[in-house]
């Protein structure tokens, strides 16, 4: 052959392999609302900046009567590409090819990218469809699962992982997801769960259609697993180059720096909240305040809506939030919120980002199934990964600082750097009625008219206690400020922070409450 | 003072202090806690009840088997929590049932 026939070859395999399933399959594909494999991977990277991997990959097995049957690619693509210029690796499940099903060569193509990102050290993005194991390969098919579980473990908090529910993900394929770093769903097309609704309604009589049982919404509002929600495969994607504009490559650099903006955000920022702590307010409103162009991008808002989290930029550099929201169940620490928290604040610390934390919160959600679902456990996940933490930590206090609460909101006791509190802010062991109910409990009861007694003590404790100045008093608040120094405050802080080096005792790892 | 009306807002207690706030979705629908009374015999798991070897009124001692209730291909024994009589029986032979589900009061 000459040259040019060698050339013409190639490029006719290749057109062959790049159809996938066919062109029956992808009609089917395209009729579910979703896209092809590879029009993802082209949608989500930059143009012309995908570079594909093991396009000529042919699966082993030869029982079953898999040996007379080609499966392009094995079902999955693989490859490199930038997404606003950031290098990435990625694969994405081809659905049209025997339905995305994976087997050994399948996983194999996924654990060679995901070994590439490590050793390159870029982030690695994984587009999941497919129904499962290919049973005809039996454990192989397992093999490859595990094998893909042990890089995601061993990538965590070194590159970031963000995983991309594109059609089913279900058995065994759901814990590669819920070990990465984000995962994104999207309405009517993303369904995850270990058991299926057919399996569930055949052992245990319980009836379920697959969307209640695991569709995005189940996943965004419901388990916690999904950190973003779309409603469409482009806003998934979307989200996904949003993302990544925030965070580094890996554990070893910093997020990009952008050029810094002021906050669209023209008012008083004292004017979004009321004084009485009793009356709620949006907290991103504040966020939205303080944030270079007011621009906020929340992770998993849908869920544990009482705790805020996401990224903003000061001054251009990259610093994830955690802020109560007193807008929802008052704010409350609970089981889910903890645990949405403390994750967050560990993706932070391992990524080196810094933390600020905007504190209003009542303390914890009484209730027997709060204590019973381990509300003391999750709970102390947040203590955890706040003291563990050693980017860059600043709290402002902007009201209610109660209890325990106080404590786990990255106080000085766990380790913060920066201390601010407004003048609204209430450090205190418990709310002022409360507190004065148990410490003028005699005075009360022996009083004529009990109520006056009670309202008086309560005023007094107020007057008293429920202020920034005696936690001021004891520095265990660097500084009480006005609400509208906060964003020139913040932005020194991460100023002065920018070097701040904090060791932790030399350890194998911790034993954190998972 | 924020001059958006949001919707929604119910008063929410924690401790002694009333807040204005949202409640979620799982709040509201979570179950309230029920004392357990020792003498029902509640399923611990969903599953297909595939004998029950008493009858009412039949007195029995703590330990021998009640019946037997089948969940994840195991044939679980439901045993005599102490001794006693048997009151009244709930469920039948081949009867899917889901988890705490009453199965069998005793007295």
């Amino acid at each position: 052959m000459s040259l040019k026939k060698h050339i013409l070859d190639l490029r006719k395999r290749k057109e062959q392999v790049e159809k996938g399933g066919g062109d029956k399959a992808i009609e089917k594909q395209v009729a579910r609302g979703k896209q092809t494999a590879r029009n993802r991977i082209l949608a989500l990277l930059d143009k012309d900046s995908f570079t594909e991997y093991d396009l000529f990959v042919e699966h082993e097995a030869r029982d079953f009567g898999m040996d007379k049957k080609q499966l392009h690619g094995d079902g999955v693509i693989i490859g490199t590409g930038t997404i606003y210029g950031a290098p990435i690796c990625i694969y994405a499940q081809d659905f049209t090819v025997e339905g995305g099903s994976l087997g050994l060569m399948h996983a194999r193509k996924i654990t060679k990218i995901m070994d590439h990102a490590l050793k390159m050290r870029v982030p690695i993005v994984g587009i999941n469809d497919s129904g499962g194991a290919r049973i005809q390969e039996g454990v192989n098919a397992l093999a490859g699962y595990g094998e893909i579980f042990y890089r995601n473990t061993m990538a965590s908090g070194v590159i970031p992982q963000i995983s991309v529910i594109l059609g089913p993900c279900a058995g065994g394929a759901v814990y590669s997801p819920a070990l990465t770093d984000f995962v994104f769903v999207v309405d009517n097309i993303s369904k995850m769960f270990i058991t299926g609704p057919g399996v569930i309604e055949s052992v245990l009589g319980e009836k379920i259609s697959m969307e209640d049982l695991g569709g995005a919404r189940v996943h965004a509002e419901t388990t916690g697993n999904a950190h973003f929600f779309a409603d469409s495969e482009l806003e998934c994607f979307d989200q996904i180059k949003k993302l990544i504009t925030f965070i580094p490559w890996s554990n070893t650099k910093r997020a990009k720096t952008f050029p810094p903006k002021p906050p669209k955000f023209k008012g008083n920022i004292e004017d979004l909240i009321p004084s009485d702590p009793r009356q709620p307010y949006d907290v991103r409103d504040v966020i939205k305040a303080i944030v270079d162009d007011s621009d906020f991008f929340e992770i998993q808002e849908l869920w544990a809506a009482n705790i805020v989290i996401g990224f903003g930029r000061l001054n251009g550099e990259t610093v994830g939030f955690v802020a109560n929201q007193p807008l929802v169940l008052a704010g409350v620490l609970d089981c889910d919120s903890s645990d949405k928290a403390a994750r967050f604040i560990r993706y932070c610390d391992a990524f080196n980002i810094p933390i600020v934390t905007l504190e209003d919160m009542p303390g914890y959600l009484p209730g027997v199934d709060q204590e019973h679902a381990g509300v003391i456990r999750h709970g102390a996940k947040v203590l955890y990964a706040y003291s563990e933490a050693t980017v860059p930590k600043v709290t402002v206090i902007l009201r209610k600082a109660y209890g325990g609460g106080y404590i786990a909101m990255n106080s000085r006791h766990l380790g913060a750097d920066f201390m601010f509190a407004w003048p609204t802010a209430e450090i205190a062991v418990m709310g002022p009625e409360g507190a004065a109910n148990i410490i003028f409990r005699k005075e009360i009861e022996e009083a004529e008219d009990k109520d006056a007694m009670r309202a008086q003590k309560v005023e007094e404790y107020k007057e008293k206690f429920a202020n920034p100045f005696v936690a001021a008093a004891k520095g265990y608040i660097d500084s009480v400020i006005e609400p509208s120094e906060t964003r020139d405050l913040l932005l020194h802080a991460i100023e002065v922070s920018a070097h701040k080096e904090d060791h932790r005792p030399a350890k194998k790892h911790g034993v954190p409450p998972f | 003072m924020t001059k958006k009306k949001v919707e929604g807002l119910v008063d929410f207690a924690i401790l002694s202090m009333k807040y204005k706030t949202k409640l979620t979705k799982k709040f509201e629908n979570r179950t309230a806690y029920e004392a357990p009374n020792p003498n029902n015999v509640l399923s611990y798991i969903p599953g297909t009840v595939r004998e029950v070897f008493v009858k009412e009124g039949q007195e029995l001692k703590e330990g021998e088997s009640l019946m037997i209730l089948e969940a994840m291909k195991m044939r679980n024994q439901i045993a005599m929590p102490f001794d006693g009589k048997v009151k009244a029986i709930h469920v039948k032979e081949g009867d899917r049932i889901p988890k705490r589900h009453l199965m069998i009061e005793i007295e």
